[in-house]
């Protein structure tokens, strides 16, 4: 099953090498992983991406709470939740292409947000999946670069993961 | 107060209460090491290698309850002390690390004796720190020692640059009284809702097994552990680590339990139809195959560590909480109840441990020729039952036979590297039991491959006259690795003989010790008592023993509890029920 956790934890020196740590030597697997400052400069704010059975999920979970950096966690998964990954695409983009691309760009709302003669830098926010369908749409070839965020995730409604909670 | 980086690393360490630091000087500590000369109340004992530092403040930690301390310097000095740290990290030993570090404004260049030591310490410690400023030392040594102690301790390392304790700097000083953290908040009382279903579990039982490990030793539960199985009347066994912590010699204490345990109690936990687990943490050296593991119990787990529960057994009833304050109030429960447990059905479960115990599985076959390593024990058993008497081990055979053959009837008594399994831990480990208790009588159990491990150690024991007395079973091989290579290698004993050994007895005398070799059975309890008799001196007896004797029971990596390989002494009775 994939999990999406969303972790508090103190923006120190070497918290996220703890975390990253932590799943290698115990042999947890990790999809993605995202971090970044919050509002409150002491506190960063991870979201992880990882895949295990129940038993896998529950131990990560707790090992992750056992670090002393680790504030506060929640598994995302457990709830409704909007999730949102950040996508820059480099594109080949000639002569009719140019249109083409253009217009899958804006199905799909993009925007380009680099031109040249010959290419495109497309922004792209979305899940995983539509992420996903942008580039299958786009014939092989064409792409030149990606760069993804890993995704992001919040919960939906009132239910908020901050220290007061 | 105005004090410089290095006096109030040491200042601090007189906050805490510490009496004794293990060290070993270099660059990166200079600093410190000329505040510690400067002032008399934190001892400092000199080791003859960092790894001996570590153990030596875990067997002190492990003896006395409080926290070890260490210190050393940067490079090799953290490098050789991360095996000791390892093996504390292992079997959760309060201990606090300072090690140098090169100054931080040449960190990251590969300047001289540099190491990335909070990166080569993560996963082996509960946490580490790098202290950067002045200002944060005092803060961070307070949060060490809180983190080190409370909830399920564990080593912490503190790494400090060389600049950040100059001695041209110097700050006002205030050592933190209380430290707060909002990350980190232990657990204390378990939920009593939590303990009222376990209770109830516990009088519906008609199969129990209390199984205890070293949670109950290090959170000091022994008394409250003991007043709840002998109020039910229930068989009791215990892991290596938490061998004392129920009176061994009492009726109801089934032995240890896992790879070496006894018959009875493999079988009895086999056969539970309740399994209350106690600071213990089902590791595999216990459990055996875990598919076939207690395949009838309802589990009860007591643990501080919620990552300890369901951790590799799936458990009906988790309680998070500090054994001591889980087990007080559980008895307090069972008064408010006035329940009882199932005494009829407790009579006849009894009844088939008795039949389990009388195969007798610790029996071997007695030589009047050479000395059996299991006479050995029951010997020293023998001599220092009435004395206040610690005995620290090494690693293998002769740590095996330690634990089924010499009942240890207190907590703290008996220590050993039990999850890392660190050879070289028997020697280090008893000078810091002896520092703490300099009246009483500490022994280390120990083989002739382990002692070589840390044996330049017996230079500290001369230095600060650390009587100990030191029992080497000596049968010429790595007994455990042979044991395995003669059961699973068809005898082929692949670099496990120990060639060109030392003379034991004239190596102990050149450190200025006692030097005795024993080779006759007959001679043994003698010899033990001569030793014991020299209060003021290390005696080193070097007791030759039968070089192929196996520990057994024996039940191999992955499988159950109830396929114990038996002693041939009882080959009739091979196929147990």
């Amino acid at each position: 099953m994939r999990h999406i956790i969303s972790i508090l934890l103190e923006n120190e020196a070497g918290a996220l090498s703890r975390v990253s740590g932590l799943f290698s030597a115990r042999g947890y697997n990790i999809e993605s992983l995202t971090v970044a400052p919050t509002e409150d400069p002491t506190l960063s704010r991870m979201t992880l991406v990882t895949r295990g059975d129940e038993n896998i999920i529950e131990q990560i979970k707790k090992q992750l709470n056992k670090l002393i950096d680790v504030v506060k966690l929640v598994d995302l998964s457990e709830g409704p939740h909007i999730e949102r990954e950040l996508m820059m695409i480099k594109v080949r983009a000639e002569g009719a292409m140019r249109e083409e691309i253009k217009r899958l760009s804006d199905i799909f709302r993009g925007s380009i947000i680099d031109v040249t003669a010959n290419s495109f830098t497309i922004e792209m926010t979305g899940d995983g999946n539509k992420l996903d369908a942008f580039i299958a749409a786009l014939e092989g070839d064409t792409i030149i670069e990606t760069v993804r965020s890993g995704p992001l995730g919040i919960a939906r409604g009132g239910r908020r993961l901050t220290l007061t909670t | 107060m105005e004090l410089t980086g290095a006096e109030i690393v040491v200042q601090a360490l007189k906050d805490e209460g510490v009496e004794y630091v293990w060290g070993y000087p270099g660059g990166a500590v200079l600093h410190i090491y000329d505040a510690i000369f400067k002032q008399n109340d934190v001892r400092h004992i000199l080791v003859r290698h960092e790894q001996a530092a570590a153990h030596a403040a875990d067997g002190y930690a492990r003896a006395t309850g409080k926290p070890g301390v260490v210190l050393v310097t940067s490079g090799p000095g953290a490098t050789n002390a991360v095996t000791g740290i390892a093996t504390a990290f292992m079997d959760s030993i309060p201990m606090v690390v300072l090690t140098g570090q090169v100054p931080t404004p040449v960190i990251g260049s590969d300047a001289f004796q540099e190491v990335d030591t909070v990166g080569i310490t993560r996963p082996c410690v509960k946490h580490n720190f790098l202290v950067k400023r002045v200002e944060d030392i005092a803060e961070t040594i307070k949060k060490a020692f809180y983190i080190a102690t409370t909830g399920r301790p564990g080593p912490v390392v503190v790494d400090i640059p060389k600049d950040v304790t100059d001695p041209n700097v110097r700050i006002p000083y205030e050592y933190p009284q209380k430290i707060e953290m909002r990350s980190y908040n232990p657990v204390e009382r378990g939920h009593l809702g939590q303990i009222r279903k376990a209770v109830d579990l516990m009088m519906a039982a008609e199969r129990p097994v209390v199984y205890t490990g070293g949670g109950v030793v290090l959170g000091d539960g022994s008394a409250e552990l003991t007043e709840l199985v002998r109020r039910l009347n229930f068989p009791i066994t215990q892991t290596l680590m938490g061998l004392g912590a129920y009176p061994a010699t009492d009726r109801q204490f089934l032995g240890m339990l896992g790879m070496h345990g006894t018959y009875e109690a493999n079988m009895a936990m086999h056969e539970a139809d309740v399994l209350i687990a106690i600071g213990a943490r089902f590791d595999d050296r216990v459990t055996g195959k875990i598919a076939s593991f207690c395949p009838n119990a309802r589990i009860i787990h007591i643990d501080v560590d919620p990552a300890s529960i369901s951790k590799t057994v799936r458990v009906d009833v988790p309680i998070v909480g500090q054994v001591k304050s889980v087990l007080a109030d559980m008895l307090r429960l069972i008064d408010e109840l006035s329940c009882e447990p199932n005494a009829e059905a407790l009579a006849r479960w009894w009844a088939r441990i008795g039949a389990w115990r009388d195969v007798e599985c610790l029996a071997y076959d007695h030589s009047d020729e050479v000395i059996k390593p299991q006479f050995a024990i029951e010997t020293l058993y023998k001599v220092t039952r009435d004395r206040d008497f610690y005995l620290t081990s090494d690693v293998g055979q002769h740590q095996m036979f330690a634990a089924q053959f010499y009942p240890f009837d207190k907590p703290r008594r008996w220590i050993n590297s039990g999850g890392l399994g660190t050879m070289g831990f028997g020697v280090p480990s008893a000078m810091g039991v002896k520092q703490a208790f300099p009246e009483a009588d500490v022994g280390v159990v120990t083989g002739e491959a382990s002692v070589q491990m840390c044996i330049q150690e017996l230079a500290t024991c001369s230095q600060y006259n650390l009587p100990l007395k030191i029992f080497l079973l000596n049968n010429g091989y790595m007994g455990m690795v042979r044991q395995w290579q003669e059961f699973f290698y068809d005898g082929r004993y692949s670099h496990s003989y120990v060639d060109a050994l030392p003379d034991f007895c004239k190596l102990a005398e050149s450190y200025g010790h006692v030097g005795m070799r024993i080779e006759k059975p007959a001679d043994l309890e003698d010899a033990y008592r001569e030793a014991f008799g020299m209060k003021d001196r290390l005696v080193f007896l070097d007791v030759v023993i039968d070089p192929e004797e196996n520990v057994y029971p024996m039940i191999e990596a992955g499988k159950g509890h109830h396929e114990m390989h038996m002693s041939p002494h009882l080959s009739s009775e091979r196929e147990l029920a």
